[in-house]
């Protein structure tokens, strides 16, 4: 089974976020980059499936070149092949943008299944994959905590709200958009890493962005404070009686 | 093209709650188009009659045998019908794990991209939109030119109870079941849980922040000295270090204890959505951004190796 995975590369999460003077984006001078972390269980679950049935997984990104660490961090965890989507210019496409530059990657490959994350740390949209499936006029499930092939089809554990899951059934090839959790995440081994370093990494242009966006961000900016948070400061030890002091008399807990 | 259109979510019958925040966002979005707000619900028949009495221009059901049971195919063929049809500027949908199934695909049909997770409509209209896990807000403006497609996040909008009579006009659309191509299976739960933590009057709350499973005990002195349970957000839960159950959230439990005490956890809003209710919030958290704060009562900025060792030591000596 040939499996693609998209994986973004996106602000490390501790990272400090500072918007732009124009106030249109974010200061991207001094952040550090890491993988999406449920596009890391989406790669998870494709080696494992590969593990199981045989077969290739590729791994792809668009973005500028800094998004190769991320494709070579991908094969250093055991992903056959990476392809890079040359593309600077992502903040200037929408999600039809984004899904058409990935869809077109895809196409040439024709995997027999792809796989998403659910949602983007940065970004939160929580569609690309949905959109690259519409896209590529194939059938999806999201939110994906297991994948088991049966017969000439799948068959997906998708996680509902509160509690629920169901199983779906679905034919090849197919789109899963997956959730992080359904498996323990591996290390890249030295081997692995090592061995990265013979591996394909294939760099195309994204095409030049066809027609207009359908939305536009306007605007980012720190969110207003609703509510009165009181914020007690001092030392350790003065936080922690202030804190006792709320416990007793206020939350009347102790 | 007129009109705003809310799309109500349900399963087996059961309207979401959050339908009737979408609902609200819905008149709050056509009072300032100056434009009517209708509703449309999905299923095998007589849909429209779970939306009580609603003031809406009018109230669709959208009925076909194989909208019995959710699948993407058949919703996103039954709306794209709906839409063509009633010609709304806005589409609105509460931001349900089934809608983010189906309405990207929705948005595609029409060259549209879906403004998902929206918390606040201001004039213009412009769609508030959160980034980075609540770190930062956006506005989103719609560019194109054929009906906008909005999904409402949990919370940001308050249902109202409402009187008046929606005329309710039954829409069947043409779907083949050969356009399906998914096979759904029975909802289940996993096996019983064992720990009940709607029921926890005190409950403590490990994140992210912890850094390690090996520091998870000195959480569990703290809860310990509280006499209170433990949860976790979600990546604790991933990541093995304390079972599934104890997890807090859009996809674990719902809690409304009277104190909640959130260590190491940012406030993303899939963790908020399962606690918001509880009647005290004290987040401890070295970023002082961090959107937790945005629910917390009490807050303290700063390293929870420090403040956590000395809040037991303090609840330890208190109790004495
Ligand atoms: C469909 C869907 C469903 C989801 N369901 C859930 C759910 O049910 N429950 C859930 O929790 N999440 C859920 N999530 C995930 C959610 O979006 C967040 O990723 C998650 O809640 C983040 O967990 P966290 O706050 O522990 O980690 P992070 O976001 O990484 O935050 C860690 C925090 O710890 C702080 N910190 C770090 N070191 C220290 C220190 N030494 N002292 C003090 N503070 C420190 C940091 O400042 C940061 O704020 C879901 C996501 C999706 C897309
Ligand atoms: N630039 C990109 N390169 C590769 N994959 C992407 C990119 N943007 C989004 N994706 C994929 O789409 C998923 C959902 O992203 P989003 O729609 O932004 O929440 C991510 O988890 C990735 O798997």
């Amino acid at each position: 089974m040939k499996i693609l995975v998209a994986v973004k590369q996106v602000p490390e999460r501790d990272a400090q976020i500072r918007v732009t003077a124009d106030g249109k984006w974010i200061d991207e001078g001094d952040l550090s980059y890491t993988i999406n972390e449920p596009d890391a269980y989406a790669l998870e679950e494709a080696l494992q499936l590969k593990e199981k049935n045989g077969g290739e997984v590729v791994v792809v990104c668009a973005g500028p070149e800094r998004v190769t660490s991320t494709l070579r961090e991908a094969l250093a965890k055991g992903a056959d092949r990476a392809i890079h989507i040359e593309a600077d210019d992502l903040g200037e496409r929408d999600t039809l943008g984004v899904a058409q530059i990935l869809a077109d990657a895809v196409k040439a490959e024709a995997p027999d299944l792809i796989l998403t994350g659910l949602q983007s740390d940065d970004l939160g949209l929580g569609q690309t994959g949905v959109v690259m499936a519409e896209l590529l006029g194939i059938p999806h499930a999201t939110i994906i905590m297991q994948v088991e092939v049966v017969g000439a089809g799948l068959k997906v554990k998708r996680e509902l709200e509160d509690g629920w899951f169901q199983h779906v059934e679905m034919p090849l090839p197919a789109l899963l958009t997956i959730q992080s959790g359904g498996n323990k995440l591996r290390y890249a081994t030295l081997m692995g890493i090592k061995k990265a370093k013979t591996k394909e990494t294939k760099t195309v242009t994204a095409a030049a962005a066809s027609g207009a966006k359908a939305i536009a961000l306007e605007r980012v900016y720190l969110p207003e404070k609703q509510k009165k948070t009181e914020m007690l400061t001092g030392t350790a030890t003065e936080i922690a009686a202030k804190l006792v002091e709320k416990l007793k008399f206020e939350v009347r807990v102790i | 093209m007129s009109g705003v259109l809310v799309v109500m979510d349900q399963r087996g019958g059961v309207m979401n709650r959050m339908s009737f925040e979408a609902l609200a966002a819905g008149k709050q979005l056509a009072a300032k188009l100056g434009a009517e707000c209708s509703a449309a619900v999905l299923g095998e028949s007589g849909g429209g009659g779970g939306v009580g009495n609603a003031a809406l221009a009018r109230m669709y059901s959208v009925e076909h045998a194989l909208l019995k049971v959710y699948t993407a195919d058949g919703y996103v063929g039954a709306l794209e019908q709906l839409v063509k049809k009633v010609e709304p500027t806005h589409v609105l949908f509460p931001h349900t794990y089934q809608v983010r199934d189906f309405a990207p695909a929705l948005a595609t049909r029409f060259k549209q991209v879906l403004i998902s997770d929206v918390i606040a409509v201001h004039d213009g209209p412009v769609f508030v939109r959160q980034l980075l896990q609540g770190k930062l807000n956006a506005d989103y403006r719609q560019t194109g030119s054929g009906p906008c497609f909005v999904s409402v996040q949990a919370g940001s909008f308050r249902a109202e109870a409402e009187s008046g009579e929606a005329a309710v006009e039954v829409f069947v659309p043409a779907i083949d079941a050969a356009q399906i191509r998914n096979k759904p299976g029975e909802l289940f739960r996993e096996s019983t849980q064992t720990v009940d933590l709607s029921a926890a009057p005190v409950i403590v709350s490990v994140g992210r922040g912890i850094g390690e499973e090996s520091n998870i005990g000195i959480v569990q002195e703290l809860a310990d000295a509280l006499g209170a349970e433990l949860a976790a957000s979600r990546p604790i839960c991933d990541n093995g270090w304390l079972p599934m159950e104890r997890q807090v959230g859009s996809s674990g439990q719902t809690v409304s204890p009277k104190l909640y005490l959130a260590v190491g956890i940012s406030g993303a809003i899939q963790h908020l959505v399962g606690m918001k209710g509880s009647k005290a919030v004290i987040a401890i958290n070295k970023d002082e951004h961090a959107p937790i704060f945005e629910v917390a009562d009490y807050g303290v900025v700063g390293d929870l190796f420090e403040v956590v060792p000395a809040l037991t030591k303090a609840v330890l000596a208190a109790k004495q």
